[in-house]
């Protein structure tokens, strides 16, 4: 789907606009409820990482940014690609291994490539996208592009030594890079205080001399103000910026995952700000949706979803002959 | 209504075991409430249900065995669903459109099942029955060092390895033994010439003798005219320095190998009870070799090429061979032999052909013969050729065509 | 043709590269004033500017990874690691996405990218600067390897590797620089294509990169000895030129292996294997393999001497293919 993009630093919320925001949450919300069923039934192989409880992150950022800027994410890219306007029915193909799949059932649920609209992945190794998002800011800048590459990543990256190394050049060289950590809480089942020992991620950029704000990534309106803003001063030509969303995820790391490492209480906790149900309350509270608004948005999305399944059913596979296609670039000779 | 399957948790689960029900038969149970424990190779986990409805039949009991991904669990009836995890949020069913949403692309057409059946596997073919007989061993029963190489050759040779002797590394039997296995002479042990010529008999022995007990023979005769021909080659000659004359021979040889592509099956190979037509055409021309003896060594695509250069070829041949300096390739190369013995005053030449190739051609003496032009009985020059076929490979049909393209060729030599 | 040494033909095809195409650019560890570790982009700095000869911070895995990156974005970026020790540091960047962005983007993103890198032992340089580790690179596909051997082909690969669309890796053998040779000349190079460096009939002595002086030293040696060999040149590893080694064995049928790579595991293994599957029928000998000792490369001349190839231990491994 596309969105109209709305002037940064919006005042107060319009109601089609926050329409918009909501319907995408709740696409990704379903999308990926519908993607752990077809894992559960063995359509979806390999790892599945959701995104549930973080929607608003990827829904807000996208907002702020222009189709021109290059987004580099992770393995946990379901929403970004979705955001970003990535049609649900390639993803789902994508997960299911066929060929209509948005990487040609080569990359899988992490590997989420769409070049037409400069979303470069889908990194799976922690912390390996971050010095590619930099390139690809080395390069903007080397052609004189006034654009920004956003680049994704989970507060386990932040202890990578690639981490430090990227913040470090890409500071030295005033790239156009717009780093944005979705704080967790967890590296997998490591919480952040046996990771980091300063937690407050985004003190981490300081020393680098990046500017540098902690964001509430559970309120969709926060973040879009939030990432609007640091757009803003990377394609003014300022150099890197750097924002720390706080979020949590309400399902394990990936499917499977037994959840020894924390409290079912925390996570009721937290899924009290479930940031699609926070933001249905403040729009109903300021008279800006129905209940019948909302069904009928959770009709649409159901389609949209459903037909996703259908896609990737009814996808073809790639063909065994074609196995090598695509490890080199094919040359005229 | 639908069943609730062990689901897959995890990229490496295969299996599970049910722990615990955490529902009862008869229970209602929403989409993502836990409904059951299970226990994987990492975990217990706790999972939800995928469907809403109520419980209606447990089929595995807590305490399970492993059971494989996908084994039916329970069975959930009722309603459809209706409730959702976030119970704020209304959520509809999620049913098939009628028409396409908004911004989605076009419905995709029902397809035939999006893969193919697999091909049906060829059927398992039945083991041979073990060889009556060990792979050749030496007499002493160690294992013969043979390089794969040299292996190899001695096949095509029709050299029994058996009787080489080994001078490479540690007594392996390498190429050279074989070759000159083949010779009749060893290198790794030179030997007085009279052993040699001893041992090239021998050579040939083997081979003519597993010829005539292997190779069911045809034989075909023509008499061709070569009036026109030696004429041709008169005329050519006259024009030149002696040192580039060409013999009558070199017409022959080149008329042979342009034949042998309009019956192909004459040029190449019978092995493993298997004809193998050859593409090159590698003449081996016999040459008697003083103080006794034979060698036929190739002619390299003598099809191809102009007929100065196949006698040059022809007489560094020739010498070579005099001088027992061919090259490993020349002694196995060749794809047919063509044999002359006219210059030993000999009429027709009946051969044995020399395995695993499938033919020898063969010529007697240019004679002098009566014979009919064009209604009128006139003196010409002829020569007899033969063919000898291996009747496996050919048959005399095919030998008929060749013999008679043969003629054909050697009536148009400044086409040759 | 003019003569040059090594290192001047790798910085005359970054020269060339970079007036020619605006988007080729140099980065790396001291490549700026300072000239690089061993000299090859001397004066480039002066001739291009800081903006396309850049010094990064000592961080290869970024700056490999960023070199991948704007290699994405539309440049057309040489990254110099200063060895090929230091490059493990980007072996997460050029294995994980370098080598498969092509693939598992389903044919979306190309990498032109060439990462240059100081390869090899001879020099007293010890455990950590010396290796030899290119067939690890040659065993990932989605990256190409060259391995230039001469000064002709240390521009000439290195063009090709500008010109070719995925990422290359060049590996420049130390002891080569100060060689003296032939200049390349107009004609484009093709990746993967060996190079018969010399005729003969009796066995094929295959070499790449530092070792094709030493395999052509020992061809003068067995010369002597009457035994004609013939050394094949690999150019490249990956892609590898198969046929070119089949055609010389099936000529020969006596192959030497010639690897500065460890001999457990070495590259010297997979050209072995390969004239195994592909021309066993030829073979009249075992193939033999001269590679380094199995050890971290030692300080000492005499022992660091014991544990590389030399044409003496070339010699003696033909010699012995043949009694």
């Amino acid at each position: 789907m596309t969105l109209e993009r709305l002037p940064p630093h919006a005042p107060a919320i319009e109601r089609d606009h926050a329409h918009q925001l909501l319907r995408q949450m709740l696409l990704i919300r379903r999308f990926e409820e519908r993607t752990e069923e077809r894992y559960a039934a063995g359509k979806i192989r390999g790892f599945l990482h959701v995104y549930i409880g973080e929607e608003a992150i990827a829904v807000g950022a996208m907002r702020s940014l222009t189709d021109d800027d290059a987004i580099v994410a992770t393995y946990r890219e379901h929403g970004h690609a979705l955001a970003r306007g990535v049609p649900a029915g390639a993803l789902m193909a994508e997960m299911f291994g066929k060929a209509n799949g948005c990487s040609r059932g080569r990359g899988g649920s992490m590997h989420m490539f769409d070049a037409s609209r400069r979303f470069y992945g889908g990194h799976a190794i922690v912390a390996g996208g971050i010095p590619f998002a930099v390139g690809l800011a080395l390069a903007d800048k080397m052609q004189g592009q006034s654009r920004v590459t956003a680049c994704f990543f989970g507060d386990g990256a932040v202890a990578e030594g690639e981490f430090h190394e990227s913040m470090n050049l890409a500071a030295l060289w005033k790239l156009p890079v717009l780093f944005m950590c979705e704080n967790n809480q967890y590296a997998i089942s490591t919480p952040l205080a046996t990771s980091h020992s300063e937690p407050d991620l985004h003190l981490k950029a300081r020393a680098y001399r990046l500017p540098s704000e902690a964001v509430d990534g559970m309120d969709v309106c926060a973040v879009e103000t939030a990432v609007a803003r640091a757009a803003a001063s990377v394609r003014r030509g300022d150099g890197p910026y750097f924002l720390e969303f706080r979020t949590y995820r309400f399902r394990g790391h990936s499917m499977g995952d037994p959840q020894r490492y924390r409290a079912k209480e925390e996570v009721a906790q937290w899924e009290k700000r479930d940031p699609i149900v926070q933001f249905i309350d403040r729009l109903a509270r300021e008279g800006l949706v129905t209940d019948v608004e909302i069904a009928a948005m959770e009709r649409d999305v159901a389609n949209e979803v459903a037909w996703s399944v259908e896609e990737a059913e009814q996808g073809p596979w790639e063909p065994v002959e074609d196995l090598e296609k695509d490890v080199y670039t094919p040359t005229d000779g | 209504m639908g069943e609730f399957v062990l689901p897959k948790l995890g990229a490496d689960m295969s299996r599970g075991r049910l722990v615990e029900w955490v529902k009862k038969p008869g229970e209602r149970v929403a989409r993502g409430e836990v409904i059951a424990v299970i226990e994987t190779d990492k975990a217990n986990v706790e999972v939800e249900a995928y469907d809403s409805g109520t419980l209606e039949k447990i089929l595995v009991a807590p305490g399970s065995e492993w059971l494989p991904v996908g084994t039916p669990l329970a069975v959930i009836g009722g309603e459809e669903v209706q409730s959702a995890p976030a119970p704020e949020v209304p959520r509809a069913p999620p049913t098939l459109p009628v028409s396409a949403p908004r911004d989605s692309p076009p419905a995709p057409a029902p397809r035939a099942p999006a893969r193919a059946p697999e091909a049906p596997r060829p059927p398992v073919r039945p083991r041979e029955a073990p060889r009556a007989a060990p792979a050749p061993r030496a007499a002493e029963g160690a294992r013969l060092h043979v390089s794969p190489a040299a292996r190899r050759r001695a096949q095509a040779l029709g050299v029994d390895i058996a009787t080489v002797r080994g001078s490479g590394p540690d007594g392996r039997i390498v190429l050279e033994d074989v070759e000159a296995a083949a010779r009749g002479a060893s290198l790794a042990a030179p030997v007085p010439a009279a052993d040699k010529r001893t041992r090239m008999r021998e050579a040939i022995a083997a081979a003519m003798a597993r010829s005539k007990r292997e190779i069911p023979h045809y034989y075909l005769a023509t008499t061709i005219d070569l009036g026109r021909a030696l004429a041709w080659l008169a005329s050519y000659n006259a024009a030149r320095p002696v040192t580039e004359r060409m013999l009558y021979g070199v017409l022959l040889l080149k008329a042979v190998a342009l034949a042998l592509r309009q019956v192909p099956e004459l040029n190449g190979f019978w092995i493993e009870g298997h004809a193998q037509v050859s593409e090159a055409v590698h003449l081996g021309v016999a040459i008697s070799l003083r103080g006794g003896g034979l060698v036929a060594p190739a002619l390299h695509d003598a099809d191809k090429l102009a007929l100065p250069e196949l006698m040059t070829r022809l007489q560094d041949l020739v010498t070579r061979a005099r001088a027992s300096s061919l090259r490993s390739s020349e002694m196995t190369d060749a794809t047919i032999t063509v044999t002359s013995l006219g210059e030993r005053g000999v009429e027709a030449v009946y051969g044995v052909i020399y395995p695993p190739q499938v033919a020898l051609v063969g010529f007697g003496k240019v004679v002098t013969r009566p014979w009919a032009v064009d209604g009128a009985v006139r003196p010409r020059e002829v020569v007899t050729a033969t063919l000898s076929g291996d009747h496996r490979a050919s048959d005399g049909h095919r030998g008929g065509i060749f013999l008679d393209a043969l003629d054909r060729l050697l009536q148009e030599p400044e086409n040759l | 043709m003019a003569k040059l040494t090594y290192r001047e033909a790798v910085r005359a095809a970054m020269r060339e590269a970079m007036a020619a195409d605006p988007r080729v650019f140099l980065m790396g560890e001291d490549v700026g004033l300072h000239g690089g570790a061993f000299a090859v982009s001397m004066g480039l700095f002066e001739e291009f500017g800081p903006e396309r000869i850049r010094d990064t911070p000592l961080m290869e895995s970024t700056f490999v990874g960023a070199g991948i990156g704007a290699a994405v974005g539309g440049m057309r970026p040489i990254v110099e690691v200063m060895t090929i020790n230091f490059s493990l540091l980007a072996l997460d960047q050029i294995v994980n996405t370098a080598a498969a962005l092509r693939h598992m983007s389903g044919g979306q993103l190309s990498v032109p990218l060439v990462v240059r890198m100081a390869s090899g032992g001879g020099r007293g340089l010890a455990a950590q600067h010396s290796h030899s580790l290119e067939g690890w690179y040659a065993h990932v596909p989605g990256i190409k390897v060259a391995t230039p051997a001469t000064v002709a082909d240390a521009k000439g690969l290195l063009l090709a590797a500008l010109a070719d669309p995925d990422p290359v890796l060049v590996f420049e053998h130390a002891t080569l620089y100060p060689m003296e040779g032939e200049d390349a000349d107009d004609t484009p190079m093709t990746l993967g294509r060996a190079a018969v460096r010399r005729a003969g009939d009796d066995v094929t002595i295959i070499a790449y990169g530092g070792s094709l002086p030493k395999a052509l030293a020992a061809a003068d040696a067995l010369a002597a000895e009457e035994i004609a060999a013939e050394v094949l040149d690999l150019r490249t590893l990956r892609p590898l030129d198969v046929e070119a080694i089949v055609a010389s064995v099936a000529k020969t049928h006596h192959a030497v292996v010639v690897d500065e790579m460890w001999r457990t595991g070495s590259f010297a293994g997979e050209i072995a294997a390969i004239i195994m599957e592909r021309a066993f029928d030829e073979l009249d000998a075992p193939v033999a393999r001269v590679a380094s000792a199995e050890v971290p490369m030692p300080y000492s001349k005499p022992l660091e001497d014991a544990a590389l190839p030399s044409a003496e231990k070339i010699v003696a491994a033909a010699r012995r293919l043949f009694s």
